[in-house]
Parts: C-alpha cells; structure tokens; sequence
C-alpha cells in the first residue's frame, strides 16, 4: 500500500467515525445535556415516573431537577454532570442497574446541601453545618415528598431467577 | 533500512485503520442501543381479536395483551414464603391439617379436617378444586363462584340476569354445577373477564357475592375510613345502592376485584353464596353478623357441628379483603394490587404484574418504591411481625385443645348439654376468631395489631370455656368465668 493510499484510508475511516459519532450524539439530544431543561433528564424513559411526580410536587414551581440534584458552581456541577452521565449511560446501555432507582451517597450529599442552600435561615440551628457530619440529620429523611410525592419508581423488568421457581 | 521503516508504517496504517473501525463499529452500536431504548419508549397495544363478556379463555385475551398475560401464565410458577405456599413438587401442596394438629381438631365434623392444603397459584384454583377430598362430602354450586370464570353460566342460568342466576347456583350440588361448566365452554379459573371490562380494559367487579356484601357494607354505618367513596355515597342521598363499578375509585377498585373473592363468606347448600359485610369487616363485626342471621329454617347460622364438643362452629374462610381494611396499608390507601401485582417496566411500558404473588418474592417492586430500605431489612420487619403473629396463632391453638380436652372430661364425668352450654358458647367465639388468623393468608401482616387483638380475644375465649367445662356441676363459677368485658 503506498503512503498516499494508506492516509487516504485513514482519513476516510475517520471520516465514517466522526460521522457516525456526531449523529449518533446527535440521535442521543447530546447537547441537550448541557442545559437546564427539566426534559433532558427524561430523554431516557427510566426517569418518567421521577419527572412526572415532580411536576405534580410542592417544589415544581421553585426548582427544577438540576436545582436540587446539582452543585449550584461551575466546575461541580459540571463535574457531577460528568460522573452521573457516565454512570447513567453506562447502566442504561447494559440495563444493569437496581430498580427502582434510589440516590447514592455521593448524590444525596449534593441534595442536603441544596435543602440548604433555600432553607438554610430556616434550619440552621437544627443543622450543624452543611454535610458536617456523617450522620447529620437528611432534610429528605422526613420530607421525602417534596421533590416526588410519596411514592415515585417503578420496579424493574422480570428477571431469569424469578421464573426458575422463587423462595423467600 | 527503508524497507523496513515502510513496513512499520504499513503495519502502523493497518493498525490504527482497525482501532478506529472498532471504535466506530463500538458507536454504531450504541447508536442502535439508543434507537432501541427510543423505540421501546412508543409503545401501544394492538387489539387483534375481539373479546366480548363471554371470552373467558384467557389465552384470546393474551393475543392482545400478551405482556399481561405472560405474566398471568407464571401463577402455575411454585413459590414458596416462609409462612406460604408450597414444596415444589408437581404433586398437590402440604396438609396444613397435619402440621398443626390442632387444626384438624378444631375441623372435626367438617370437611376441611378431610383435607386442607397450602394454597397454589392462581393458574390451580379450578384442578384443585375439582381434586380436592372434601368432594366426597356434598358440597354447593356456590363454590364456583369464585373459583371458575362463571359469569356466562350465571347468566344463563339466570335466562340473561346474572344475579338471578347466581341465586339460583346454590340449589345445584357442585358436580352437577361443574359438569355444566364444563359443558358450557367456560371451565377456565379466574380469567381477564373476571375483573376487566372487555371494551374499556377498566377494572370492574363482577361477582354478585361481591356486589351484594359491598351494598350491604355501605348501607350499614361501620366505619370505612378506608374506602372513601362509601362515605361518599352515605353522605348522599342513597337513592341508588352503591355500586361499586360506578361509585368505587380507581384505588379502591385495585382491592374490590380482589375481594370478589379474597374475603370470608357463607358457602354452602342451605342458602346463597354471602358475604357477611352488613355489620362491618372486623372479625367482632362478622361473628355478630353470622349470630344474627338465620337458615331459611329458622335455625340460627352455623357452618358445621363439632364432632366431638357438638359446638354449633363458624368456619372463617380467608378473609383477607378484611384483615387488609384494618391495617394501616389500607388506611394509606394502598390496595391490593399496590403490594400483590405492582407495576413493573417492560421496556419503557408501565405493566402490571399479574404474576399474583406474596410481596416477599417481589421486595424491589412491591416495596422499596415507597420504603426506601434495602431488601433485607423490609424481609426483616416483615418476618418479625409474622413470627409473633405465628407464636400467638400457636398459644391459640394450645388454648382451643384445652377447651376440647376439657369438655370432653365434663362428658364423660356425666355434663349434659345444658351445662355444658356455656362452654360451648366460647368454644364457637374462641374458634371463630382463631380460624379468622389461621385461614387468612398474611400470617397476621395485613393488620398486626388487629390480628394480635383477635388472637388475644381467642386465647381469653377459649381459656374461659375450658374454665367453663371443668366448673360444669358449678354454673354460678362457669358464669363467672364466661364474663367479658
């Protein structure tokens, strides 16, 4: 193969791949991503039931999904997008993850802090400071249902060790 | 030197042309990953054959929503909890009568000491009735009720009227109703129709033992704070009888088509199929209901005589519908269907489970989505209410012996019916209340506190009836002892 062919080539193959990625991020609303549009977070259909019964809970008119599920700074909130998109993509693809989906740690931190971040005047004295302890008192703890309502998820599809015959 | 350096490059080319070629073989298939989760995201039924109120094979039905039931068909799955089911074999379920003697005891004079097994799955409720021993004693049409899609043969008994039909289904015995069943075409169990409205899909009731016991529910003025659309109705003008297919909510009707079935009744030859609502739900509200009501002959109620005491019994069947309404699930509004076929993802679709199965094989589904523990710990708490539960049931059943033991020495020392009457009395209260436990399918978890009352009420029963049976020749100390509260 001469030199000439073989940058050709390469040049085509990048070509393919650079097409395909763009429309395939295209196809995936990529850039939507980079918003704060509540629909975003419901181009994957597994957070309907979290998108729905927050349209219908107390804060739906005072915050929107990335107010209390983001740092409200630049470099952590885009970090956070980074780690949970990650995450999120990876579990959605492989279709591995538990349901219904419940926060992590990492992400229930985010939320306390952003319980604060409003309510801070209010609580500051039941609180010690923002995510000082370990196990400092969860605002959501108590007031699970002002994001979703009482009871937001949905159980997940059925499992080859269901059917094998169950025990419990 | 330069043959080989152009080598290298041709090697070098070739190399990255297959790295980016996996790469973007790799982003072509996450490409059609994303399109499948999209597709999966748009999903209606296609309604391909028509179903009619006559369609009971469940299998037409399935061509249509074959989600469903793929789902339905898994009740002929064996599962097994600790307090439920069965072993695993294909042969028929445990003896229950066997495990606790004290059961069989409690049964004699009644088929159920013959035989009583653990329950199947849906999918087994008509072979394992057609199979069960206690046909060799007479049993009623009315047990069709609930346990075939029989609405067609109602109405055809009934000349159109199902309700007229059914009225009549008690006179037949159950081989000659169960032979025109199978006659009919409709020899199915519970099936689509039986809770499905066939042009809408909305649930809907159909059983008139149902419909009948819920009227009489509404009309009497037992507290329901858990069904808010009978307080509704008795706010009304009650101009019509409540009906539950126009006046139950979408809630309620998760736990109605249930309770068509899920519930104690009256089920035999001397009178219709009925529920004994109109008092209330709890076991007191029952108990009362049943000593109000008579047979067509005048003759107080009772469902058998005890063969060794001749006690005038009450048998509790499962009365679930019952125990649920006093629990604290109820009272949040959760239904039947919330715990026992939650909803789960097929795709992006939100599916009903019909896999009608105990909440324990189901913790993810039926309930981390409002408790928000790990599965261990809901099993946990569940185990912990019902070994309690289990442990009081078996003090019941030691309690209920004694009585017997009791009264069978009073005979035999010469006690003639009449002094024996008091203790006989509470025998038929203490029973009552411990077959009200026994038989219903929970282990007590429905509504702990209620089962714990009711089994505490049948330990004190049946105590103050053995009290009773050995102060026979003393009936001022019997009396004493068969005070209450």
């Amino acid at each position: 193969m001469s030199g000439a062919g073989a940058v050709t080539l390469l040049a085509v193959l990048a070509g393919v791949l650079l097409g395909v990625g763009a429309f395939t991020f295209h196809y995936a609303e990529g850039f939507s991503y980079l918003s704060s549009d509540p629909a975003a977070c419901v181009n994957c259909h597994i957070m309907r039931p979290q998108y729905d019964s927050w349209q219908k809970s107390s804060h739906h008119a005072v915050a929107k999904c990335i107010d209390c599920h983001l740092p409200h700074d630049f470099v952590g909130k885009y970090m956070a997008k980074g780690l949970n998109g990650y995450h999120h993509s990876r579990g959605f693809t492989f279709q591995d993850f538990h349901e219904p989906i419940m926060i992590k740690p990492g992400n229930a931190r985010i939320l306390q802090a952003n319980c604060l971040a409003c309510h801070e005047d209010l609580v500051h004295e039941l609180i010690g400071g923002v995510n000082g302890e370990p196990d400092e008192v969860q605002c959501v703890h108590c007031h699970a249902g002002v994001g979703h309502g009482e009871t937001t998820g949905l159980g997940g599809p059925e499992r080859a060790d269901e059917i094998e015959g169950s025990e419990s | 030197m330069k043959k080989l350096q152009q080598g290298w490059s041709v090697a070098a080319t070739i190399g990255i042309a297959l790295v980016v070629a996996a790469i973007t073989a790799a982003v072509t298939a996450l490409l059609i990953n994303i399109n499948e989760r999209k597709t999966e995201a748009k999903n209606p039924f296609v309604r391909l054959v028509e179903v009619t109120e006559d369609t009971t094979d469940p299998s037409q039905w399935g061509v249509n929503w074959p989600k469903q039931y793929d789902s339905y068909q898994r009740t002929a799955i064996t599962t097994r909890t600790r307090f439920g089911g069965h072993g695993g074999s294909e042969a028929l379920p445990d003896e229950k009568i066997e495990r606790d003697p004290w059961l069989k005891r409690m049964f004699l004079g009644y088929a159920f000491s013959i035989d009583y097994r653990d329950r199947r799955g849906h999918a087994y409720m008509l072979v394992d009735q057609e199979q069960t021993e206690r046909l060799t004693k007479p049993q009623s049409g009315s047990c069709l009720h609930c346990h075939a899609s029989i609405m067609p043969l109602y109405r055809e008994l009934g000349g159109g009227d199902a309700m007229k039909g059914f009225e009549e289904s008690y006179k037949f015995s159950y081989q000659e109703l169960s032979a025109k069943l199978h006659e009919s075409g409709h020899a199915h169990p519970v099936s689509c129709v039986d809770c499905h409205d066939p042009t809408s899909m909305r649930l809907r009731v159909t059983r008139p033992g149902f419909i009948n016991g819920i009227q009489a529910l509404a009309a009497s003025d037992a507290p329901v704070p858990h069904l808010p659309s009978v307080e509704q109705w008795r706010a009304g003008s009650r101009a019509q009888p409540y009906d539950p297919n126009v006046d139950g909510t979408r809630t309620e009707m998760r736990s109605y088509v249930c309770g068509q079935c899920h519930v104690e009744y009256y089920c035999s030859t001397k009178m219709p199929l009925t529920f004994p609502w109109g008092k209330g739900l709890r076991a007191s509200d029952t108990e009362k209901f049943w000593n109000e009501t008579k047979f067509p002959d005048g003759e107080q109620f009772f469902d058998y005589k005890h063969a060794e005491s001749g006690a005038k019994i009450l048998k509790a069947q499962h009365p679930e519908f019952e125990l649920w309404s006093q629990g604290v699930h109820a009272r949040s509004g959760v239904g039947c269907a919330d715990c026992h076929m939650p909803y789960m993802r097929d795709g992006a679709t939100k599916v009903s489970d019909h896999w009608v199965r105990s909440p324990l094989l189901n913790v993810n589904r039926a309930c981390q989505t409002c408790h928000h523990f790990s599965e261990e710990e809901i099993k946990a708490r569940v185990d912990a209410i019902q070994t309690r539960n289990f442990e009081l049931l078996q003090r019941g059943g030691v309690a209920i012996v004694a009585l017997l033991d009791a009264v069978q020495a009073a005979k035999a020392a010469g006690a003639t019916e009449e002094q024996l009457a008091p203790a006989l009395d509470l025998q038929r209260k203490a029973q009552w209340r411990l077959d009200f436990i026994a038989a219903e399918n929970s282990m007590g978890f429905h509504a702990p506190q209620e089962a714990a009352m009711v089994l505490g009420e049948a330990v004190d029963y049946a105590r103050q009836g053995e009290l009773a049976a050995l102060n026979w020749a003393k009936p001022a100390a019997a009396k004493v002892a068969a005070s209450q509260p």
